[in-house]
């Protein structure tokens, strides 16, 4: 296997609390080889966007990336890096999508000069080349009339362009990772799989290494070789697709799958995890999911579990696993 | 000095032309301005005409025919001091309107029925002084906009923006001068700098740029926490690059509904002082102020203080109604997407 693009060690983002600091990201690493494309996953609040804005050091303040995490891209700690060098990294070897296509555009300006903008940040062009060179990349990401839609108003384009106008400012200066925040979760479901294709096909034919973040297996199912999933702040199980989704060990993986509509289930109670994720600061002792964990045992609630290996590529971080384990 | 102003009048219609063309270049400017015209045809024409007086006022030059004596032949004349000639149209006293004798004794004047609005105490013609108060209203808004507008949005937005300590400072700074009696402090700042146009205009500017800041200080805020300016960070953009990129671009319709709001404000306070006798020369608020003991004479002297007043009042409803127009169309809850 290659050195991999993005490696995450003992990431910890803690936030100012009433008593001292909070972490609500803590232990977390994981890795992203060139080329590859990874899936956090995880419910609402437990952590995975800031951990994508952790890998851009944009973590917003008054939150604070712990001393002793390691992110490293292309080998470099990235984390001690001045401002400026971050500043080049940022839009240039690492592209960023957001969630919201519908605000993530600046109203007041041609969406064109916007993409020309993420150009001439990291790229000596004179104004025509770049122009040229958003056209291009209009075309690309599959927007018609890429020649007019250089001088529309983001109101003047649907959820589904401009999200295809977010990526091309993100892939304007080919990244070897893109992050994508929930790329599909404000769009209609139709748009939702073009935009899927669209990323899948752009890192397939860029060599781009692709860490999406969604709660959605759908997604992960169409795009990720591997898969994080996390709750609350950790990593519970990482495993590749088909190890995550054909045989899940943590049993909040295995709750996640079965909540999922299934059509042969037609007609019947959809499946729910019970609770709901508890809040930073707030986290149980032990593993943190025993109170919602339907097969939780004495060890749960008193000691935190460490990584088990299941199979060279998947790994959960669960007692019931490791007990199992001949 | 009076090239200073011809250049100045040179320059201003340039900007004007200049920023028509802009305007019709970009979509969105294009059809505001259209819409404005549409809603407020007639107020724009009045702003107008008080512009073009203004600035035929403001181009001047020595010499030509009808100088009166040897001071006024070496002095600029504007074109409206030419159209006038205030130098041999005048009378001795008061004249009513269009009357044919002096008001007090019954002595014919020397141009019976010429006067629209009458003369003043020492015989100058009021519809003459009262135009000449339109260049100077224009001037106090213009200049204190031009005062206020920088400095509150340099304070406003690097607080907004960057928040902390500048916020903090800049916070201070206007719950300072807020807590002073704006009054006070124009009657001081005035008694320090001296009563030049240019001076009173800065006392103006220095008192009246708190409101303003903290509306685009509270923009700012918004803005700062906006998808796009994070967007615009994870591209790489610098703190400056995003505030003159994304936040400036985004409060320019604040700016300029603030122009047009501080405009008329800043047009009435000067009367205001001028009433307290701190004012600017020539102004409407000095004529009002000059007339405001004949209104107690019987018969009434009113025609003095009825131009000045209704310059004032027409100035002054008709950038507001036009400023109101502005919000409305600028404001994206009354006018957004698919127009």
């Amino acid at each position: 296997m290659s050195a991999p693009l993005l490696e995450i060690e003992r990431l910890a983002i803690s936030f100012p609390a009433e008593h001292g600091r909070v972490a609500v990201v803590d232990r977390v690493a994981f890795t992203v080889a060139p080329g590859e494309t990874v899936a956090l996953v995880g419910e609402s609040g437990c952590g995975k966007s800031i951990t994508a804005l952790a890998v851009m050091r944009l973590v917003p303040k008054p939150g604070r990336i712990e001393p002793g995490s390691v992110i490293r891209f292309d080998g470099r700690d990235i984390l001690p890096l001045p401002v400026t060098d971050m500043r080049n990294l940022r839009g240039g070897k690492i592209g960023m999508i957001f969630q919201e296509p519908m605000t993530s555009l600046n109203p007041v300006t041609t969406v064109g000069s916007q993409v020309e903008e993420a150009i001439l940040l990291h790229a000596r062009l004179p104004a025509r080349e770049a122009r040229k060179r958003v056209v291009e990349m209009f075309a690309r990401v599959g927007i018609p009339d890429p020649e007019q839609r250089f001088d529309a108003y983001p109101h003047q384009l649907s959820g589904g362009l401009k999200q295809r106008v977010m990526i091309a400012m993100a892939m304007a200066m080919r990244p070897r990772l893109l992050i994508c925040d929930e790329p599909t979760t404000a769009l209609d479901a139709t748009i939702r799989a073009q935009i899927l294709d669209l990323i899948r096909d752009l890192a397939a034919t860029t060599g781009t290494a692709v860490l999406i973040i969604t709660h959605d297996f759908g997604v992960v199912n169409a795009v990720a070789d591997r898969v994080c999933v996390m709750y609350a702040g950790q990593i519970v199980e990482t495993g590749t697709r088909e190890e995550l989704l054909g045989r899940p060990r943590h049993p909040y993986t295995q709750g996640l799958l079965r909540s999922i509509p299934r059509p042969e289930a037609r007609g019947g109670r959809l499946e729910e995890i019970p609770g709901a994720v508890p809040r930073p600061g707030q986290w149980p002792s032990g593993c943190r999911f025993h109170p919602r964990c339907p097969v939780a045992f004495a060890r749960c609630p008193v000691e935190v579990p460490g990584e088990t290996r299941v199979s060279p590529t998947q790994s959960a971080w669960c007692h019931l696993v490791e007990e199992a384990r001949p | 000095m009076h090239w200073v102003s011809n250049i100045v009048v040179v320059l201003l219609v340039a900007g004007a032309v200049w920023l028509a063309r802009r305007v019709a270049r970009s979509r969105f400017w294009r059809e505001s301005a259209v819409e404005l015209w549409r809603r407020r045809r007639a107020a724009i024409v009045v702003v107008g005409l008080f512009v073009l007086v203004a600035l035929l006022d403001s181009i001047s030059w020595i010499g030509g025919a009808g100088a009166g004596d040897n001071v006024t032949a070496s002095r600029p004349r504007t074109i409206i001091d030419r159209v006038f000639q205030p130098e041999t149209f005048k009378e001795e006293s008061y004249s009513a309107p269009l009357a044919g004798t002096a008001f007090y004794g019954s002595r014919p004047l020397a141009f019976p029925g010429r006067h629209l609005l009458g003369t003043d105490i020492l015989g100058r013609d009021v519809v003459y002084r009262a135009l000449k108060g339109v260049r100077v209203a224009l001037l106090i808004g213009v200049f204190t906009s031009l005062v206020v507008i920088p400095i509150a949005l340099l304070f406003g937005v690097t607080a907004g923006y960057f928040g902390r300590r500048i916020d903090d400072g800049v916070f201070f700074l206007m719950t300072v001068l807020a807590s002073v009696p704006d009054l006070l402090l124009l009657i001081a700042l005035v008694m320090v700098l001296g009563r030049g146009t240019v001076q009173v205009c800065i006392a103006l500017g220095v008192t009246g740029w708190v409101r303003f800041c903290r509306i685009a200080r509270g923009e700012t805020l918004k803005l700062r926490e906006s998808d796009y300016v994070a967007a615009a960070r994870a591209l790489g953009a610098s703190d400056a690059r995003i505030i003159f990129r994304h936040i400036l671009p985004n409060l320019a319709h604040l700016v300029i509904i603030t122009f047009a709001l501080l405009f008329t404000a800043m047009v009435l306070t000067e009367a205001v002082l001028s009433y307290l006798g701190v004012g600017i020369e020539g102004s409407w608020g000095q004529m009002i102020d000059q007339a405001r003991n004949e209104l107690s004479r019987t018969p009434i002297i009113w025609w003095n203080i009825t131009a000045a007043a209704i310059l004032l009042f027409t100035l002054v409803l008709a950038v507001n109604t036009i400023a109101d127009a502005m919000r409305d169309i600028a404001d994206p809850r009354t006018r957004r997407e698919g127009q």
